[in-house]
């Protein structure tokens, strides 16, 4: 799934067009203003608003395939919820999107940023092989996913004989519920890495060559450059990147369900795909506790949201 | 820097490509696999006795899916930019009241997870009885593009020199005649960018695919790869042959329009 945010580099610095709000057309131009916003605005309370308005709807009734499409379940309260929440499938659900989410941000922002600081400075081929760096990122999920199931099959896969040939034994990566979290969070991190280097990246060239003159004439190291200058200077770049990949991180579902379903026996099952299984997993959808589900990750998304709006908003006062 | 030095720079930096893009490098290479070499131990490091197989049954069986999948994208870019343009226009230029907390609500819409939209979209497609249907499931893929094309749009039309519009207004242009005649033309740039990202996200798209169009009698190219595997299907040189197929959009988008993919992730693209 892709989502965007807008950056926290390179805006365009403050050319803003103000409005023509003076003269006898202000009225006019107001309706004018507010009929180009119909369409938006209509869309986002049709297809937003009421799906959202729906989905809070079902995690508080007591449906059935019947009522579902009748429409006649009967209000049951947090029922769904305290269901829920006392499922035996809740807390290593959650334990689980803990550890893919902080494990993938904690490697793709470092291969990121490491990955940025090899590319800062320009040298033969350098701006083909960043572009290059792009395609995990590009490519449908699908796409990779499967691409990574059948690399890390047990048998015919490509990192098993790999490490066979160093002689570590084979590893049953999708069906050993050791393994599988640590799977999916592999192939989770390789696609995200493209992102955190593309956007550091930009981060870096926004730090004025100036400061570093400055520092190297202080008799600075390498180590102490990075220390001291770098990455003081792209703190707010790192924080919002961070925050960013966490939002989309819980939610990442195509993934995990593409190469193990969640499984073997719940060991790869997130808050995201618990909440597919129950919606629409199973012989017999149980859509108020799917309902139920999405909306605990739901709030937990839009925690880091607003926190991530508000620090956006810090940095670029427009 | 010394000129060896930055060529050793080069040769560091291919090898990282190298071991980054080492998975792509394997679905082609399996994609060209035969049946039989499929579960040699060890495997083959490159397509040494090469098949169409794979290919073969991609035109077989996967044609019909990937006409959906291009359908589907282009409906979905079409009704992005008629939602999303004339909004972007709004709160660049015109910025009414309340413009902002729109701006707000769009920041907000795109945190939604997926499988929520989901869930709530299916229980008012089947009340509306679109389900399986491709004008819900483009409309569906719109809701992964719209809040990203209003702020790239919005951003890139706070841009345009007030005097080109002041002109078209002295002009006797009206509201609409100026969007339509100098603001559409003059963002050309940021349009192509958005029309590219929400073309490759509707191609791509998974989730409101297999739960709003599971049962369709058009689906797109993402489940006809999720039917391959669920099948149990042991022919993995046509998986990942249809997955090389489903990669092309993609991998056309990185080579014709680079630019513009660079403009569109350094302004906040974020895939999960």
């Amino acid at each position: 799934m892709t989502r965007t945010a807008p950056a926290p580099t390179r805006r365009p610095a403050s050319t803003r067009g103000g409005p023509v709000r003076q003269g006898p057309g202000h009225r006019r131009a107001a309706w004018a203003a507010w009929g180009f916003l119909v369409p938006i605005t209509a869309y986002l309370l049709a297809f937003y608003a009421y799906p959202m308005y729906r989905n809070l709807e079902l995690s508080l009734r007591h449906y059935t395939v019947r009522s579902f499409v009748q429409g006649d379940a009967p209000f049951t309260g947090f029922a769904n919820y305290l269901k829920v929440l006392t499922d035996a499938t809740f807390v290593p659900a959650l334990w689980h999107t803990v550890v893919f989410t902080v494990v993938s941000l904690a490697f793709q922002f470092t291969l990121g940023l490491g990955l940025a600081l090899f590319f800062a400075r320009h040298f033969p081929l350098s701006a083909t092989l960043r572009a290059l760096f792009l395609v995990p990122w590009l490519l449908p999920l699908i796409v990779s996913a499967s691409t990574w199931a059948w690399m890390l099959n047990s048998d015919s896969g490509v990192i098993n004989a790999a490490l066979g040939a160093i002689g570590a034994g084979p590893v049953n990566w999708l069906t050993s519920p050791d393994w599988s979290l640590w799977s999916v969070t592999i192939a989770n991190i390789w696609i995200g890495v493209p992102f955190n280097l593309v956007v550091l990246y930009s981060g870096l060239q926004a730090i004025s060559p100036a400061v570093y003159e400055a520092a190297a004439l202080d008799g600075a190291t390498g180590w102490q450059r990075f220390r001291h200058v770098t990455l003081p200077l792209l703190r707010p770049v790192s924080a919002i990147t961070l925050l960013l990949g966490l939002v989309y991180t819980l939610k990442v579902f195509d993934i995990i369900w593409i190469m193990t379903k969640g499984g073997p026996s719940g060991s790869s099952t997130t808050l995201s795909t618990w909440s597919y299984r129950l919606g629409f997993g199973n012989l017999v959808p149980a859509f108020g506790p799917g309902a139920a589900v999405g909306n605990i990750l739901i709030a937990i998304a839009l925690a880091f949201g607003l926190l991530y709006i508000r620090l956006q908003r810090r940095q670029d006062p427009s | 820097m010394t000129t060896p030095r930055r060529w050793w720079k080069t040769i560091i930096g291919l090898a990282l490509t190298g071991v980054m893009l080492f998975p792509v490098y394997w679905m082609i290479n399996v994609s060209f696999t035969r049946d039989r070499d499929m579960r040699k131990s060890p495997p083959s490091w490159f397509p040494a006795d090469p098949t169409l197989d794979g290919y073969r049954a991609v035109i077989d069986q996967q044609l019909p899916y990937l006409g959906t999948s291009l359908l589907v994208g282009l409906g979905t870019v079409a009704l992005t930019l008629v939602i999303a343009a004339p909004a972007a226009y709004s709160l660049a230029r015109l910025r009414p009241r309340g413009g902002t907390a729109l701006s707000f609500a769009l920041l907000i819409a795109q945190m939604i997870p997926g499988i929520i939209m989901a869930m709530g979209l299916y229980a008012t497609y089947l009340n509306l009885g679109v389900l399986n249907t491709l004008p819900g499931l483009i409309v569906a893929d719109t809701t992964l593009a719209v809040p990203f094309a209003v702020l790239i749009l919005t951003t890139f039309m706070t841009g345009i020199p007030r005097e080109l519009l002041h002109a078209a207004r002295v002009d006797g242009a009206g509201t609409v005649r100026t969007f339509w005649s100098i603001v559409l033309p003059v963002s050309r740039n940021a349009t192509v960018t958005v029309a590219l990202f929400t073309f490759l996200w509707a191609w791509s798209d998974f989730i409101y695919a297999s739960t709003l169009d599971s049962g369709g009698d058009h689906q797109p190219i993402t489940l006809g790869i999720y039917h391959y595997i669920g099948n149990n299907n042991q022919q993995w040189n046509a998986i990942m042959a249809t997955a090389v197929v489903a990669s092309i959009p993609a991998t056309a988008l990185l080579v014709v329009a680079q630019r513009y993919v660079t403009a569109g992730v350094t302004a906040g693209a974020v895939k999960d």
